[in-house]
């Protein structure tokens, strides 16, 4: 695309923006995995954030003529010794003035309205192309659950999408639905939030344009745990995701030497709210764990998914995220550690 | 410190025991008495509700901190939240209401004393709801408990299946029962206005805290009623089996959402309307200036009034409304700065080529300007509802609203404080302690509220109560806690001025600082029958014509 | 400035501000029409979108001889108030009394209207979303003609032992106001419920 003189001024624009926000994280900590409005890497957060640096510039000169008026009268109309016993002229205001400073900020209004609703019209209702990614996301308490209807997947938390090209764009479009309460899925460096609220289905839609890693968690409030229903985006190149959804299409692993912690799984109530492929248990009460070992995290993104973490978790959820909607199984040390090796083998 | 005693020389006058006083206090219908017990009670609340936001603040100074659980962090937002915005805002403004209105437009009272103080005891009965969820809520654990549903209380979260026990409905009958109050003196202030000014005192002459304290109280008609609708249809979901916002039943919380905003955009304005009454009365005076534009200025908050009440869904830019829907509340909440920043325009003009004086309640008041500038610009960000997109539901938002609401309000309410504290108990409020009470709560407030907005910008929602590290939240969350603890000492030496001056503090006299309204004209505190005899005016500024008869306004009205 | 003196210059032109009361009511009338309006919303939204159970068409009978009564109500109550301006007594507590039965009437109307569709229909406040709104809204409106009643109860009982006079007919007047209020709403809710919602 050609630099025009706007966008190089909205890439300088950017970049100053971007330069103050992480000097001002600075000091935080390590420079982790990005949560930041002003560096996007998808479309529509790209286009919100141009718009924010327009709306940004265009406040901040407000600010700075009218904070220069205020320290200005502030300073000389200040009242000095020498005039302790005199009033001023007694100004009872003035038509000319009071019509600019009402008729310029109706202009102001005008521009920043049209710039706005370019940008919505271009995000809310960009048309589907054949071939986009199609993601059903419903909200549960406080877990995130994922289904890729065309591609028969199923799983939960952490959401796989290929990257998109914008010479030749592969969006993916979520349709966004709710088990319980309203959440909102809010991923910064991708785009803007939406919420998923029961009874009212939403739709969104993301092209990140490149690879890696991308955070974000749930924006409503949705009861005890609304802190801790992360989520992680991996934007995979083409031949990772179609590696990643082959994998997520097998059935479940059947591996004979954890039958005793099969039987554990199956004849207790776990297999009332979870699901493995091609077994008996097909619960959608909780996250489907066919392919548990696929994901980093547990709980969605409250503990890393390690044994010991699994194990503390199944024993004890509250432990890890008190409040969730998970209860405390009870089980035996025994029927807890072959359950825990039954879980590691469904990759 | 009674204001009826005439004091006759030689002559002994027992003290009045002080059950007799409380009595006299408690069945009070004096609009002077109900003024101040709105005041002493909304100051109960805000270092209660500030001690909410002080254990939020220590929660989230790290990282998976574990100061309280997340049980506890739920519910103290929703208190905090309830708290300020029904039991400290809207009393504190309607006791300067009650206090001041009948004294500024020359009448012995409000319309209906009975009403006033049913009202107040109404409200206060709404505050003491609130706070008994705590022990009779009795929720599926057993204690009791207070509510943790947020302050706007979302559909279907607040369904039984989501919210056992009593806490939600402890929130709801709290509120309810103090909207009747509001609504009771909303009525009063607006039947006082149109119907009891003194001679004289046309609708264009009337001082603007009276114009501002009308339009507010239209508001509250017209907006705190769809949120007792709302209440009741809850309540009805809750315990008749209703399906108002039943999503299994094919309801909608998104009706509530609306229902709720109607409510609740209004509200925050309801809010501000009567803040900007103090700085039109405080700025003019302090400047020597009358109030640059009195027409324009009654034009915008009228204007303020009715376009506010169409903007509610800007609040609501995540939800899944249509582009054409988002669009429409784009343009009607930024056409709505308008007015706002006309104003600000307008003090500013009334400074300009003044004679400034800054004593505490003028730093309060151009605190106030450079404050609700900034936060009339975060809300310019806010109404684009592109841009929304990435900050609502985020700590910028709590940031912007906090700037209104302290920045805004309680630096207003602290002006007025100051500014009428000698009319109301004859004593002067310490000017040194005021200065210091002035700066500690700026430097506290914006390190605490600047920094607020760059954890949103950087991902942070709001509501939770931990966070994880490497997102560049850690640093800014610690020095936003530490802003909170410096407000808060500022409020304690607050509150210890308050206390001295009024044992301690130098007489006031009827008119310490040489204003210009008729409340000046009256005794520090005024008698209860407020004036001798009603008085009859001939301009905006009565007590500026007895003071300059030779150059009265009311030459140039 | 001694509290005894009156500083300020007389004036002897009119001076004369709007009714307290009549205010008053106005802005009563204002906040009650917000929360009949927000009801109103709900039921007309919630039209045609119930899951299950009786719709309107199926069950609604219209109820035009005590919507007459309760419309007529108003007339008499307002000439009842004109005759006791003109302290014609006795004409006003007639036109009064026929006021409350015409009330009457009309609450009778509707409790028989609620116990047929509760016991032939079943549609209760929890049937569905039709239920709910409808009882909510048909529901509030009577609770307001209830509290109307009951205020002009107490009036006519004031009135039989002679303490309603003239001087009371502003009173008298601010009350019909109320009742006038009752009234423009049914209409609104007849429209909605009756006409607009099958």
């Amino acid at each position: 695309m050609r630099q025009t003189k706007s966008s190089n001024f909205f890439t300088a624009g950017k970049l100053l923006v971007l330069a103050c926000l992480l000097t001002a994280s600075a000091a935080a900590s390590e420079p982790g995995n990005g949560t930041n409005i002003f560096a996007p890497a998808s479309t529509p957060a790209k286009m919100v954030a141009h718009l924010s640096v327009f709306v940004l510039a265009i406040t901040g000169i407000i600010f700075l003529v009218v904070f220069t008026l205020l320290a200005y009268s502030v300073i000389k109309f200040r009242a000095r010794g020498r005039d302790a016993n005199r009033e001023p002229a007694q100004v009872y205001g003035s038509t000319q003035i009071e019509l600019a400073w009402t008729i310029i900020p109706i202009l102001i209004v005008v521009v920043l309205f049209l710039a706005t609703a370019r940008v919505l019209h271009a995000v809310q209702d960009a048309p589907q192309p054949p071939g986009a990614i199609e993601v059903t996301a419903i909200g549960h308490q406080y877990w995130w659950e994922f289904r890729y209807p065309k591609l028969g997947v199923v799983t939960a938390n952490e959401l796989h999408i290929p990257v998109s090209d914008p010479a030749n764009p592969n969006p993916t479009f979520l349709t966004l639905l709710s088990a319980d309460t309203d959440h909102s899925f809010w991923i910064p460096e991708l785009a803007g939030k939406t919420d998923l609220i029961p009874n009212h289905p939403n739709r969104m839609w993301m092209d990140p344009q490149r690879t890696g890693i991308f955070l974000g968690q749930c924006a409503q409030y949705c009861g005890v745990q609304h802190a801790k229903m992360l989520l992680r985006i991996s934007v995979d190149s083409p031949e990772d995701f179609a590696a990643w959804v082959r994998g997520q299409q097998q059935p479940a692993v059947q591996d004979a030497t954890v039958a005793a912690g099969r039987r554990v799984f199956e004849s207790n109530a776990c297999m009332n709210c979870h699901a493995v492929g091609a077994t008996p248990a097909n619960g959608r009460f909780g996250p489907d764990l066919t392919h548990l070992m696929s994901r980093v995290t547990i709980a969605s993104g409250a503990a890393a998914n390690t044994p010991e973490n699994l194990r503390l978790w199944i024993q004890d959820p509250n432990a890890i995220k008190p409040g969730s909607l998970m209860p405390a199984m009870k089980l035996s040390d025994s029927d807890l550690d072959a359950v825990v090796s039954y879980m590691e083998t469904l990759r | 410190m009674s204001s009826n005693a005439i004091t006759i020389p030689g002559v002994q006058i027992d003290e009045k025991p002080w059950v007799d006083t409380l009595h006299e206090w408690v069945t009070t219908v004096d609009h002077k008495r109900l003024g101040v017990l709105y005041i002493l009670y909304a100051l109960l609340f805000l270092v209660v509700a500030g001690g909410e936001a002080l254990i939020i603040r220590i929660q989230l100074m790290f990282p998976h901190n574990q100061f309280v659980s997340p049980q506890v962090f739920n519910r103290l937002f929703t208190m905090h939240g309830t708290t300020m915005v029904f039991f400290m805002g809207m009393p504190i403004l309607f006791g300067f209401a009650n206090y001041l209105v009948p004294l500024m437009i020359g009448a012995r009272d409000m319309a209906f004393p009975r009403l006033n103080a049913f009202s107040f005891w109404l409200s206060a009965l709404g505050g003491f709801l609130l706070y008994f969820s705590l022990v009779g809520a009795n929720g599926l654990y057993g204690a009791g408990n207070a509510p943790n549903v947020g302050w706007w209380a979302y559909a279907p979260l607040t369904a039984r299946a989501f919210s056992p026990g009593h806490s939600t409905d402890y929130w709801t009958l709290a509120l309810l029962v103090s909207g009747f109050g509001s609504i009771g003196t909303a009525i009063n202030i607006i039947t006082t206005i149109l119907c009891m000014r003194c001679p004289g005192m046309k609708l264009n002459r009337m001082p603007l805290l009276a114009w501002l304290n009308l339009v507010m109280a239209g508001m509250v008609l017209l907006a705190v009623s769809p949120l007792t609708a709302a209440q009741m249809m809850l309540l009805i979901d809750r315990y008749l089996g209703g399906h108002f916002f039943d999503t299994q039943a094919g309801g909608s919380a998104v009706l509530w959402m609306h229902f709720f905003w109607i409510f609740g955009h209004p509200e925050v304005y309801i809010l501000i309307i009567p803040c900007f009454a103090f700085m039109s009365e405080i700025i003019p005076v302090f400047s020597r200036k009358p109030i640059f534009g009195y027409p324009v200025m009654v034009a915008a908050t009228v204007s303020i009034g009715f376009v506010s009440m169409s903007v509610w869904a800007h609040h609501m830019f995540t939800v899944g409304m249509n582009s054409y829907a988002n669009s429409f509340f784009t343009i009607t909440t930024m056409a709505v700065g308008v007015p706002t920043g006309i104003k600000i325009f307008n003090w500013l003009g009334t400074m300009w080529g003044g004679r400034i004086q800054f004593k505490t309640p003028m730093l309060f008041s151009i605190a106030f300007l450079f404050q609700f500038l900034i936060a009339g610009l975060t809300g310019v960000m806010l109404a684009s509802a592109a841009f929304a997109s990435q900050l609502s539901l985020s700590y910028f938002v709590v940031a912007h609203f906090h700037y209104t609401l302290v920045g805004g309000v309680i630096v207003a309410v602290f002006a007025a404080i100051y500014y009428w504290y000698p009319k109301i108990t004859g004593s002067m409020l310490n000017e040194t302690l005021g200065k210091w009470h002035f700066w500690l709560f700026l430097i506290g407030f914006h390190l605490t509220f600047d920094l607020m907005h760059i954890p949103g910008l950087l991902g942070m929602p709001r509501r939770i109560y931990t966070y994880e590290p490497g997102r560049g939240w850690d640093t800014l969350n610690l020095l936003i806690s530490i802003g909170a603890f410096i407000q808060a000492i500022a409020i304690l030496l607050f509150v210890a001025n308050l206390l001295i001056s009024y044992f301690k503090g130098a007489k006031a006299g009827n008119d310490p600082w040489d204003a210009w309204t008729l409340e000046w004209s009256t005794s520090s505190p005024p008698p209860t029958y407020n004036f001798a005899s009603i008085p009859v005016v001939a301009s905006r500024r009565p007590l500026w014509d007895l003071k300059h008869p030779e150059d009265p306004d009311s030459q140039y009205e | 400035m001694s509290a005894m003196a009156n500083p300020f210059p007389q004036t002897s032109a009119a001076w004369s501000l709007p009714d307290r009361g009549k205010v008053a009511m106005a802005g009563l009338i204002i906040a009650e029409s917000a929360i009949f309006t927000i009801f109103v919303v709900a039921y007309l939204f919630y039209v045609g979108k119930s899951l299950t159970g009786p719709t309107p068409r199926e069950v609604l009978e219209t109820p035009i001889f005590y919507s007459i009564c309760l419309l007529s109500s108003s007339l008499t109550i307002h000439f009842a108030a004109k005759s006791l301006a003109r302290d014609r007594v006795g004409a006003f507590l007639g036109l009064w009394a026929l006021t409350i039965v015409l009330g009457g009437t009309f609450m009778y109307g509707t409790a028989q209207e609620w116990h047929r569709l509760i016991y032939e229909h079943g549609l209760t406040i929890s049937t569905n979303l039709f239920g709910t709104t409808y009882y909510s809204l048909v529901g509030l409106h009577a609770f307001h003609v209830t509290a109307g009643l009951l205020m002009l109860l107490i009036v006519a009982i004031f009135a039989l032992v002679g303490r309603v006079g003239v001087r009371q007919s502003r009173r008298v007047e601010v009350l019909s106001m109320y009742w006038h209020f009752v009234d423009v709403v049914w209409v609104v809710v007849f429209t909605v419920v009756y006409v607009l919602g099958r």
